[in-house]
């Protein structure tokens, strides 16, 4: 490895990609400043709403795009200028289906196998091996179009690990997939990162966010945070409260106006606050509910998980920046 | 480098085997053209539809309709009783031309030598009519040398006068088919590699496939190359397809070199092979592909003389023609074909071409490279 940083196999230093939207020829700026170090064998997950600049960023990094400023090494090399050497290193799979789906699940092995100039016994033992893998041998001769949502995604990651590349890039590999075929993929990932293959992934589940080594806060094109699942659930301030009150919406405005709390989420029939003390304000609160008609069936102190911490983090942010950007983000087509 | 050309050419042929409706139509197009404009848009006479109104009902009135029968060009439909019976004929459209024998003729043709006959011709449709004019004029002449024969007793040939022969080179009978044929397998070229180059790869774009070819080490000049080699295989099986049905159910001569002519048409599949990835590169999906390469396919065809001779339109549209390969190609092919004519007297259609290809090829490939980032 060129690399002078010990194990670090991705280098990101203020990466920002700025893209003309048409038809009025607007900027917009998808990323923005991200810098970022990866090392080798992490799981890194990137969590961010939709239009956060995840697949942007993940472009950025796999050299299909080029930045608007910045720069990225990958496996030592640049990005921009080692675009075409890099492509041997990385494996990639991109958001949407993006295999030949009137090819046969061989056809298709066969096709990126041929493209990255596998030949020999080789071909067969890993063609054989990706297969086994990704549970699909039984399906060798039926065509991408005939496979199920699942196998689709385990196909695609199998022709994206033919070449054997150090560093994965995947783009929300299980959205639109079931919970089992979500499971099966993640054994996957945890079988690469067992194997010391880096992995990037980008999702929008916070679950999956929490079998990450590290995980890449992303809203607004920027990198908010990125740190272990543990260290990021650490930075929220103050303790967690989860109250199931009969009346959700009367009761957070109620638990809102309580002296010493910090923030208040909704999550369904729950209302989780965030405040100094948990075993000093708790009685407190219930006390607030029930003195103004609010019926409370449940309340206790609760171990913040990603998602509030996540939303925790992002909220400053997006009361600061107002509501035009918001606007703008909104309008932007997945990039 | 070629073991992935290699590898995206096998793909687009599984592609096209995948897909064997497709591959059918391609084969089946050029079938239906070749019928159509083998047939139909013939501008030869033959056997045309007339009505005959004879006044004069002798031997020598029979006679001329007898020529007019044996000509081949005409086909007595019907006979009239009267002209207006006749003229309704040609207005309904039941005949094409008239013969008009008015009574006296056989008298005036014994006495005199001398006579005349009326041919009415129907001339809504120029080209016909002007076909069915020069043939009956010259059934008329041919009956007035026998005349003069007979009555003098001595054969034309010794007769004083000066005797014009037309002679009509390299397509004799002057058949449309042998002209238009050749031009099919100039659309062929042209048409079907725009169109499939350009599809196969929109198709690419439009599926998101690309995306996952583009962090693979494929170049694009790799791409390119390795998705149109297929079809450059299809379209010279068209040529072939074409050829063989020209020459065994049409009888168009092929009096040149066939290799030749194979090499040369490879030479302009450079040009619509870059034209068709031109193509590729401003369509955002294979609908836009598609009517693009319609809107470039007409003006070619057209401008290219296809149709018409080029020879005959104002100085301006000829001025335009020379932009339009389409031009150098028919003039290759049907001087092939038909005058069967080798590179020296083509040079100048070669050079053409070996200009255009490369200049559309290389502004292709500048716009495709561009469009991938």
């Amino acid at each position: 490895m060129k690399d002078e940083t010990s194990g670090a196999v991705i280098q990101a230093e203020g990466l920002t990609k700025v893209f003309r939207r048409r038809p009025h020829g607007a900027m917009v700026t998808a990323v923005e400043g991200l810098s970022l170090t990866v090392g080798r064998g992490e799981v890194l997950g990137l969590v961010g709403p939709d239009g956060a600049g995840k697949t942007t960023t993940l472009r950025l990094l796999t050299a299909l795009l080029r930045p608007t400023s910045g720069t990225a090494r990958v496996a030592g090399l640049d990005t921009v200028r080692q675009a075409a050497a890099l492509k041997q290193h990385i494996g990639y799979m991109p958001q949407t289906f993006s295999l030949y789906r009137d090819l046969t699940v061989d056809e298709n092995l066969g096709f990126f196998a041929d493209v990255f100039g596998l030949g020999g016994p080789e071909r067969k033992v890993r063609v054989d091996r990706l297969l086994g893998f990704s549970r699909l041998e039984a399906f060798r001769t039926r065509r991408a179009a005939q496979l199920s949502g699942g196998m689709q995604k385990k196909l695609a990651l199998a022709c994206a690990l033919l070449h054997q590349p150090e560093i994965v890039f995947l783009d929300e590999p299980t959205t639109g997939v079931d919970p089992v075929s979500r499971r099966e993929f993640w054994d996957i990932l945890l079988e690469l990162h067992l194997q010391g293959v880096t992995v990037v992934v980008s999702t929008p589940y916070m679950d999956e966010a929490e079998r990450c080594t590290r995980v890449g806060l992303m809203y607004q094109g920027r990198l908010m945070v990125c740190d272990t699942p543990a260290a990021i659930k650490n930075m929220v301030e103050g303790q967690l409260l989860a109250l199931r009150p009969a009346d959700v919406r009367a009761a957070e405005a109620i638990v809102q106006a309580v002296p010493g709390v910090r923030e208040v989420q909704t999550y369904g029939e729950l209302l989780h606050a965030f405040v100094d003390d948990a075993a000093e304000a708790l009685p407190r609160l219930v006390a607030a509910m029930e003195g103004a008609g609010v019926a409370v069936h449940d309340a206790r102190p609760a171990r913040p998980r990603l998602e509030e911490a996540f939303i925790s983090l992002v909220r400053p942010q997006s009361v600061e920046q107002g509501k035009t950007r918001m606007e703008e983000r909104e309008g932007t087509a997945k990039t | 480098m070629l073991k992935r050309l290699w590898a995206i050419t096998h793909k687009e042929f599984l592609h096209i085997i995948r897909d064997p409706r497709t591959l059918g139509i391609i084969f089946l197009m050029p079938i239906v053209q070749l019928t159509l404009l083998g047939y139909a848009a013939t501008t030869d006479i033959e056997y045309l539809p007339i009505a005959v109104l004879d006044w004069d009902r002798t031997a020598q009135s029979r006679g001329l309709v007898e020529a007019f029968r044996a000509s081949a060009y005409f086909r007595l439909a019907r006979a009239a009783e009267s002209e207006a019976q006749l003229a309704g004929w040609i207005e309904g459209g039941q005949v094409r031309a008239g013969l008009i024998v008015p009574a006296g003729f056989g008298r005036d043709l014994l006495k005199t030598g001398r006579a005349q006959v009326a041919f009415v011709i129907d001339g809504s449709d120029p080209a016909v009519a002007t076909a069915a004019y020069q043939a009956a004029l010259g059934v008329g002449q041919a009956q007035s040398v026998q005349l003069i024969e007979t009555r003098l007793g001595v054969s034309a040939a010794s007769a004083p006068g000066i005797d014009v022969r037309p002679r009509v080179w390299y397509n004799p009978e002057m058949k449309s088919t042998n002209f238009m044929i050749p031009g099919i397998i100039g659309m062929v070229l042209q048409f079907f590699t725009t169109l499939f180059t350009s599809l196969a790869i929109v198709r690419e774009r439009e599926q998101n496939t690309i995306e996952q070819l583009l962090v693979t080490p494929i170049r694009s000049i790799e791409l390119v190359v390795g998705k149109t080699l297929p079809y450059v295989v299809v379209a010279f099986l068209v040529v072939l397809e074409v050829l063989a049905i020209g020459v065994w159910w049409f009888g168009v001569p092929i009096r040149g070199s066939v290799p030749l002519l194979l090499t040369l048409s490879a030479l302009f599949l450079v040009t619509s092979l870059g034209i068709g990835i031109l193509i590729s590169t401003v369509s955002k999906s294979q609908q836009e592909a598609m009517f693009l390469t319609f809107l470039t396919a007409f003006p070619s065809i057209f401008l290219g003389g296809f149709f018409f001779p080029i020879d005959a339109w104002p100085w301006w549209l000829q001025a335009i023609s020379y932009a339009v390969p389409m031009r150098y190609l028919l003039i290759i092919i049907r001087g092939i074909i038909l005058k069967g004519v080798g590179l020296p007297a083509l040079w100048e259609q070669v050079a053409a071409l070996c200009i255009f290809g490369p200049l559309v090829l290389t502004l292709a490939s500048v716009r495709f490279a561009k469009r991938l980032e």
